[in-house]
């Protein structure tokens, strides 16, 4: 069923078209991942599918009732804003104790419970930040990219757990990476985006595109080789600790 | 009881300081000091505009007060260099108050009451508007509260949860301005936005979560109003800015105490 879609979409952002006649759709279960260059309209994209920013042009169709659980690119939280972990998990709608920590428990932060939000390190952050999009009972993940600030096995390990999200809530995954190696494998298709939309389709098909060649460089058929090699070890050392700074 | 004056400026002092705290609070978080230096100042025009129409002083500033806070309002988020918009709002409006109060003719007015506020002077009426005000924005403000919260952490972030950011800010809005026209017979526009932020700020140190800031503030903001009160009779120094003094005693009292703990911890 599909959950979100496009047509012809065009949104206008300061002035400059940031995205030009995108035909997009998501369906539940569905991983897709957006790859494209800075400033090439994916955080845009993502906006406009959560309805932060209007499209100017085209159409935008959303499920009714569509659960949404966001992970944005960046969350400043002002020092001057006291929240512990617990509080901002009840936000805006108030969840209950157990929910809060089975939450935790599922993306590996229970300790974590009564931290103070800027005391936590990137790595607990994105975490926690993964505790509040499921505790949205989504019917869909929008990740903008989950793993910025995360060292190469803390971005493997937070892939993994959101595939096994994926496969235990039945919900969608929509993200954002610039790690090509790990959506080349891990996403069942894969949309390339330069403004508007240049190829798009299962991992291979794009890989294989001229304009995604054209954006990427030929180094690309290395990065894939290179994922494939991490992917055999990642089954055999998949725990990976994390170091808090508090 | 409210035959006394001095009941009738305590209890005027612990009403504006249990509507700043929670206002205040989100002044802080969101960084909106110029916003509300904007809409304070804006309010001797007000306050000007009333004298001149013989209307009640109070309706004078919440209308212009409210015109400033809705014109920063929609202009924010436009790209504009922010902090010099407010700062050329703010003391502009300031400036066309002054000099429009000096026009006004035949009315005698004492223009340092309406800038550094005249607590001693607070009616039984006044004390109605400023408990009816306080009472409007703590109500709102408990209503929205996660809702405030969340489009203040990530505008993004509440949108996808269904919350509006821009409703939050325009509620915000409002509170402000309501803050600001029941404050200036307390503490004058030029203090307001600092019994807004500084018993906030003072009670950032001792707290750990958004609601106990809140409370924390308006306890500190409360013990402000009354000691001010106190030592303002003492030793006749002026109201308003003895409040804000003791606020700011309070303040280097809490960080002090906050930096102490932490090296402890």
């Amino acid at each position: 069923m599909t959950l979100l879609s496009t047509k012809n979409m065009s949104v206008r952002l300061g002035g400059h078209t940031a995205l030009r006649n995108v035909d997009f759709s998501i369906a539940s279960g569905e991983i897709v991942t957006i790859v494209g260059p800075n400033g090439s309209g994916k955080s845009t994209l993502l906006k406009a599918l959560i309805g932060a920013v209007k499209p100017t042009q085209g159409s935008l169709e959303r499920r009714p009732g569509l659960r949404i659980g966001y992970v944005p690119q960046k969350l400043h939280i002002d020092p001057t804003l006291p929240i512990s972990v617990r509080r901002f998990l009840s936000l805006p709608k108030k969840n209950s104790d157990a929910e809060i920590n089975a939450a935790l428990a599922r993306v590996g932060a229970s300790d974590l419970l009564s931290k103070q939000m800027f005391a936590l390190s990137g790595g607990q952050f994105q975490r926690t930040l993964l505790a509040r999009a499921l505790l949205e009972k989504p019917d869909i993940f929008v990740l903008d990219e989950p793993t910025t600030g995360l060292d190469q096995p803390g971005s493997a390990a937070l892939y993994n757990l959101i595939e096994e999200l994926r496969h235990e809530t039945g919900a969608a995954v929509l993200m954002v990476s610039h790690e090509l190696h790990v959506v080349m494998s891990a996403s069942d298709r894969v949309i390339c985006l330069n403004g508007h939309v240049c190829c798009h389709g299962t991992p291979d098909v794009v890989a294989s595109a001229p304009e995604y060649r054209a954006l990427f460089g030929t180094g690309t058929q290395g990065a894939l080789a290179l994922y494939r090699h991490e992917h055999n070890h990642s089954h055999d050392g998949e725990t990976h600790a994390e170091h808090s700074h508090v | 009881m409210f035959d006394d004056f001095l009941v009738r400026a305590a209890f005027a002092g612990l009403g504006i300081a249990i509507a700043a705290a929670p206002l205040g609070c989100f002044v802080v978080w969101r960084r909106m000091a110029y916003f509300g230096d904007a809409t304070s100042h804006a309010a001797i025009l007000g306050v000007a505009l009333s004298l001149a129409l013989s209307i009640s002083v109070f309706t004078g500033a919440l209308a212009v007060a409210l015109v400033m806070a809705l014109t920063v309002h929609a202009l924010s988020g436009r790209g504009y260099a922010m902090d010099t918009l407010l700062g050329v709002l703010a003391h502009s409006a300031l400036a066309v108050g002054l000099v429009a109060a000096s026009f006004l003719q035949g009315v005698r007015i004492d223009l340092m009451a309406y800038l550094f506020g005249d607590i001693l002077a607070v009616s039984k009426n006044d004390l109605l508007i400023i408990w009816c005000g306080a009472a409007l924005v703590v109500s709102l403000m408990a209503a929205r509260w996660s809702a405030l919260l969340t489009a203040t952490l990530n505008g993004d972030l509440a949108m996808a949860s269904g919350v509006d950011p821009k409703r939050e800010q325009l509620i915000l809005t409002v509170c402000l301005a309501v803050v600001v026209a029941v404050a200036i017979k307390v503490v004058g526009v030029l203090l307001i936005v600092a019994m807004l932020i500084i018993p906030a700020a003072g009670a950032r140190p001792l707290a750990r979560n958004p609601e106990s800031m809140a409370l924390i503030a308006a306890a500190l903001g409360g013990l402000s109003a009354i000691l001010g009160l106190q030592v303002s009779l003492e030793y006749d120094t002026p109201t308003g800015p003895s409040i804000v003094c003791v606020a700011a005693g309070l303040f280097v009292l809490s960080v002090t105490f906050g930096r102490l703990t932490q090296r402890a911890r």
